[in-house]
């Protein structure tokens, strides 16, 4: 008999628990389309199952059950990952000082593990009147983003946003490799809308300044847009399979499969250097049918950035899109690069560039924003990735456009050229504008002018010919464009035993 | 009322439509020159042009309203 009134006491305790917070909490979450944090994780979960550790924090509290927490283990597509999960019926999903250990610790168990550790976030931020036991204090919440800094590119960090991330609770989605945000729910702002009227004056909404779209169009600080909490965690999943456990493992091999049935590359490109075409039909015909997985695609769309297979094997995909903006690059597009190039470097996944870039925006707008040390993040990214690099020369190349999409001076392991491909410091016009610019001004006939003009460039050309740079080993080879899908699976394949060792030193200065 | 902005600095190129023209979201309105590129500007939205701002051969920037659409 006694045992079993300790086991229904248990029982009822366990009860109590797992049905989160007060019943009018749950009603709202259900007005505004969200799940219960326990139904999330059996979403997210294989089989919906998971070991749950500190699920009796603050237990002796009425009203916080696992002090507003579920932190586990549990399988992902068969991989064994940590957990975090807010639970929002829970004092909307505050901090207390045990909420915090609980987060710090499934951080150490990832970290022990060597295994991804993903963070489902939504939480109104801080419990003030816990303010001197989880704030400031050497396992208070700096620890979670100070764990979160040193697990950086040793084990896969990922963040659903499901709610808000208020304040310093806004810095976890800031220090993952990648942030899935679902619309009309996820916010992340430093101050609400409330505060900034208060201590600014500013009236403004809250999905204006800190809503999933603005963060995944504008800012860049959330990857992906998720219309529903099922597709981010379907999101995370498939974003998953992408990679290994953690650093030392490489991202796993699945069946080959053949690309989508689509126009040739032929087809694709047009003659004309200056008119644009879509580089995801292009991508299309080189990866294995629907395995493109982007990342950043609503953020600067001039390019593209995403994780892809050839023939089963994982790449990371850098590629310019002519279509928007003329893909030329910009301060936003070189910190998406540098971003993506250094998730894939960390995680062993080999990078592919496809360059098609009339190269730096030019301009006070972007001079002001410091385009200069925007693309030196991205060339430092680029040229300090050890995994196999391809670079090919799609179209046009120039300037450091060229540089930046792994040009030959960074050791790309192979830069490949299209027929279509054209490598210069400047595109014909502008280099004969440039260096004839008084002369042509001389020319006084119209029609003599003209055909100066057109002489020049043709001179230009034959510069700038492809089978020129062939020559000189500028570039490595150049192939067809029905072959480029075979080639590059071949060679991703023979790279694969790439090692590189770095020069021993500290860590470079990164440029920021 | 939406209006369509230049995505970049640059010139305009060529422009698409006229005053009182039916434009469908994803339809060229203008081709801006930026960079030696020919740059696409579309309608984010349906509607009828109900001004357009700029001519061909004008500098315009980041930001610029080109065309109003009603």
């Amino acid at each position: 008999m006694a045992t079993k009134s300790y086991n229904d006491e248990l029982n009822n305790r366990i009860d109590k628990i797992i049905s989160g917070g007060h019943q009018k909490y749950h009603d709202k979450l259900i007005q505004s389309n969200k799940l219960f944090v326990r139904d999330r994780l059996s979403l997210l979960f294989d089989d919906g199952t998971y070991e749950e550790d500190g699920k009796f924090a603050n237990c002796e509290a009425e009203d916080l059950p696992a002090d507003g927490v579920v932190t586990a283990i549990g399988k992902i597509g068969g991989q064994n990952v940590c957990v975090m999960a807010n639970d929002s019926t829970v004092k909307a999903g505050s901090w207390g000082y045990r909420t915090v250990e609980k987060i710090i610790r499934i951080q150490e168990t990832a970290q022990k593990l060597q295994v991804p550790l993903l963070y489902l976030v939504d939480s109104a931020g801080a419990r003030i009147t816990d303010q001197l036991e989880m704030f400031p204090g050497r396992r208070g919440a700096g620890r979670i983003f100070h764990n979160q800094v040193n697990l950086s590119g040793s084990v896969p960090q990922i963040c659903i946003l499901f709610g808000p991330s208020a304040a310093g609770g806004a810095y976890i989605p800031a220090f993952c490799d990648v942030v899935i945000m679902v619309e009309g729910n996820a916010s992340m702002y430093l101050g609400s809308p409330r505060m900034a009227e208060k201590v600014i004056g500013e009236k403004v909404s809250l999905e204006e300044m800190g809503g999933a779209k603005m963060h995944c169009t504008i800012s860049g600080c959330g990857d992906i847009l998720a219309t529903s909490e099922q597709q981010a965690i379907k999101y995370a999943k498939t974003y998953l399979s992408y990679f290994g456990a953690n650093y030392k493992e490489k991202p796993k091999l699945l069946e080959r499969k053949p690309p989508i049935q689509g126009r040739s590359i032929v087809e694709i490109i047009p003659e004309n250097q200056n008119t644009p075409f879509d580089m995801y039909e292009l991508i299309d015909q080189l990866i294995d049918e629907n395995s493109f997985f982007e990342i950043k695609k609503l953020f600067a769309p001039e390019l593209i950035t995403g994780l892809a297979r050839i023939d089963g094997q994982v790449i990371g995909i850098i590629a310019n899109q002519p279509k928007v903006k003329g893909g030329v690059l910009f301060v936003d597009s070189a910190d998406k690069a540098a971003k993506f190039i250094q998730l894939c470097d960390a995680y062993s996944i080999p990078l592919l560039f496809l360059a098609d870039v009339p190269g730096f925006m030019i301009g006070t707008k972007v001079e002001r924003a410091g385009i200069i040390r925007h693309g030196a993040k991205f060339i430092s990214a680029m040229s300090s990735a050890t995994v196999p690099k391809i670079s090919v020369i799609v179209r046009k190349a120039y300037g450091a456009g060229l540089y930046a999409m792994c040009g030959p001076a960074f050791e790309p392991d192979v830069c490949i050229a299209l027929p279509t491909a054209q490598i210069a410091v400047m595109g014909p016009e502008a280099a004969v504008n440039a260096v004839y610019s008084n002369k042509i001004e001389q020319i006084e006939n119209p029609k003599e002018r003209i055909k100066f003009v057109k002489e020049k460039i043709e001179e230009y050309k034959k510069e700038i010919d492809l089978y020129k740079l062939a020559s000189e080993q500028v570039i490595d080879e150049i192939v067809a464009p029905t072959n480029l899908r075979d080639t590059l699976s071949k060679r991703f394949c023979y790279y694969a035993s790439k090692e590189i060792s770095l020069p021993s030193r500290k860590h470079p200065v990164f440029p920021v | 009322m939406f209006e369509i902005k230049a995505q970049m600095a640059g010139t305009i190129f060529e422009v698409c439509v006229k005053e009182g023209d039916a434009v469908s979201s994803g339809q060229t309105v203008l081709i801006l020159e930026s960079m030696k590129m020919e740059i696409p500007i579309e309608a984010e939205a349906d509607g009828t042009v109900a001004k357009i701002n700029v001519a061909e051969g004008d500098f315009v920037d980041e930001e610029d309203v080109l065309v109003v659409l009603a």
